[in-house]
């Protein structure tokens, strides 16, 4: 059975259809690329699958949960184990590195008003396990983000902070990461390891959806495409079938 | 601003990219780091803070003084609960005062008309306002910035017409006038606090008591939650923060401070009446934290101890003292709009 399954989701903002039918299976452990030209509706699937945007149809099915996940609120989404991070960078800009990274793990903590204000043991070992959890996430990055651990988000780099929000989203310890346009503003270098860095995490176990523009990168990453032009599916396959599909290439330069 | 060359202090690990540009850190407030040397980080300071409190009342003579001095007590208790809503979780409120109206009607009319303990009034008070502070909190997850703030100025001007003209609760605009002194002790050891002295250490438990209370959620899964939220709502929701549940906890746990502050408000006067609830009350409790520095505990206690006391040390001036006290704010605004101890807060420029 598939890890995540959406079935035929449909998503309209006024006239315009976002999600067409869209279906799209991933399997445990799996990295799945998703391609399209801009506005074919990538991101819009990555916000109605983290649930900040409601669907206008069709069911998505998450792990064992035999509910629909349409259903949930917001906010239960990260608890299945599906976390995501975004195309235009969202931080928690005037956070620590560490704070950012803990609030990645809120979901997984349960200390509440009470057991703060008396101090109760076990709110505090809660507290310094997720440190050490992030720290242990931090590690994924080498030195770049545990050497600034302590510094607020604003002061990062463009790269650091796409960094910064991939780690936010692995703290939770989820089964699926939507990863959107990871390499927009990073070099070739950055990159390379990035891809690296996304290998070692779906190693851990983990699936990952990634929408990316970068060609190189898909190739590298991904065992399986998933092209989208005005809502749909075009074609879904191995990198090669995908990449010199008519319709791919129809979606993206034209028809001749 | 000059910018520390990024070469002194590159490591090999930022030339492959990512490098901080000379940004360490952001730059620290020297009054941030004064707070931080004297309020918060080493223990026998904070005993000594302790212990000079205690001593106030042996040093100041004077009554007006030690009344004066009793009011900032009880501005610091109002002005950090409105921090907590304004600014750990980022929601204006401008009807704090209701909740300090809750409070001491709660107070007033229990013990004057049931003849129960105010020790005891003290509980149903907060009890009141945290279930009033709930009852806020739902509208605000529908409006958000301008328009909660009409939201919550509405609210504060409810609780004020209803204190107003409930003449068979409140007593309308007459007040409830004779609330009893409290006092402590067993049947025939009775200790009445009736004194400006004994006043000022009940407020000064409750003011001990806030600053605890808000110290440890400041530090806390929840408080990290709030500022989540102050940040970026919509992010916060995403990495599974429950804004209903977590909106509505700030503004109980506000309310609750405010209520406290209540009931110690009301026995302090001996008379309640609807006209110390005024929108001019919830405005000069917004001023506090953020002239101090919004978020800043030190800071808000400082902005009390300005707000409050200021006045008074102008009172000299007469009728321009609140013309001085209003440039005073205007050019505060100007030359540091963060508040005395407040962090800088970075805005980006735009919102997806």
């Amino acid at each position: 059975m598939a890890l995540l399954s959406v079935n035929s989701l449909i998503k309209r903002f006024d006239g315009l259809t976002a999600l067409n039918n869209f279906s799209l299976d991933v399997d445990e452990g799996e990295i799945v690329g998703i391609i399209g030209p801009n506005g074919s509706g990538k991101t819009t699937f990555f916000n109605v699958l983290s649930g900040m945007y409601p669907a206008d149809g069709g069911e998505v099915f998450f792990d064992n949960h035999s509910e629909n996940l349409l259903k949930l609120k917001t906010h239960q989404i990260i608890g299945l184990g599906i976390a995501r991070t975004f195309q235009i960078q969202r931080p928690f800009n005037n956070l620590s590195v560490l704070e950012n990274l803990m609030i990645g793990g809120h979901c997984r903590t349960r200390a509440g008003l009470f057991s703060a204000l008396i101090n109760l043991a076990s709110a505090r070992k809660e507290r310094e396990q997720l440190k050490d959890h992030a720290r242990e996430v931090m590690a994924l990055f080498g030195t770049r983000l545990r050497s600034v651990e302590m510094n607020p988000a604003w002061t990062l780099s463009y790269a650091n902070r796409r960094r910064l929000e991939i780690a936010r989203a692995l703290v939770s310890d989820g089964k699926l990461l939507l990863i959107d346009e990871p390499t927009a503003g990073m070099n070739p270098a950055e990159s390379l390891q990035l891809a690296q860095t996304i290998q070692a995490i779906n190693k851990k176990g983990m699936a990952v959806l990634v929408i990316e523009h970068d060609m190189k990168f898909i190739k590298k990453l991904c065992s399986r495409v998933v092209a989208l032009d005005y809502g749909q599916k075009i074609v879904e396959g191995t990198y090669a079938k995908v990449r010199n599909h008519p319709k791919v290439i129809e979606a993206y330069l034209g028809r001749e | 601003m000059k910018l520390a060359n990024p070469k002194d202090e590159t490591k090999l690990d930022d030339l492959a990219g990512g490098s901080q540009a000379g940004i360490r850190e952001q730059k620290q407030n020297p009054l941030v780091r004064v707070a931080e040397l004297f309020a918060l980080s080493k223990w026998y300071v904070k005993l000594l803070i302790v212990f000079a409190c205690l001593m106030i009342p042996l040093v100041v003579q004077s009554n007006y003084a030690m009344r004066i001095i009793i009011y900032i007590g009880l501005y610091i208790v109002l002005a950090l609960g409105l921090n907590v809503v304004m600014g750990f979780t980022g929601l204006l409120n401008i009807g704090h005062a209701a909740f300090y109206a809750v409070g001491a009607y709660t107070t007033a009319i229990l013990m004057v008309k049931y003849g129960m303990s105010f020790w005891l009034t003290i509980p149903v008070g907060m009890f009141l306002g945290v279930l009033l502070g709930i009852v806020l909190g739902f509208p605000t997850l529908r409006v958000r910035d301008d328009y909660l703030a009409i939201v919550t100025l509405g609210f504060g001007q409810i609780i004020y017409i209803v204190a107003n003209n409930w003449m068979g609760l409140t007593r309308g605009p007459r007040g409830i006038p004779g609330i009893p002194v409290p006092s402590l002790g067993f049947s025939d050891y009775q200790i009445v606090i009736e004194s400006y002295p004994a006043y000022y250490y009940l407020i000064l438990i409750f003011v001990f008591f806030t600053i605890y209370a808000c110290v440890r959620i400041k530090d806390s899964r929840v408080g990290l939650a709030w500022t989540a939220i102050r940040e970026d709502e919509d992010v916060a929701a995403v990495m599974g923060i429950n804004l209903v549940y977590y909106k509505t906890m700030a503004f109980g746990f506000s309310a609750a401070l405010g209520a406290l502050a209540g009931s110690f408000f009301a026995v302090f006067q001996s008379f309640v009446s609807p006209n110390s609830f005024t929108i001019l009350e919830s405005v000069i409790i917004i001023t506090i934290p953020i002239l101090g520095g919004l978020g800043s505990i030190p800071g808000t206690i400082i902005g009390a101890i300005v707000m409050i006391g200021g006045p008074e040390f102008f009172r000299a001036a007469s009728e321009y003292r609140m013309v001085i006290m209003g440039a005073f704010m205007v050019v505060m605004m100007i030359v540091r709009p963060q508040g005395l101890f407040g962090k800088k807060l970075y805005q980006p420029t735009y919102k997806m």
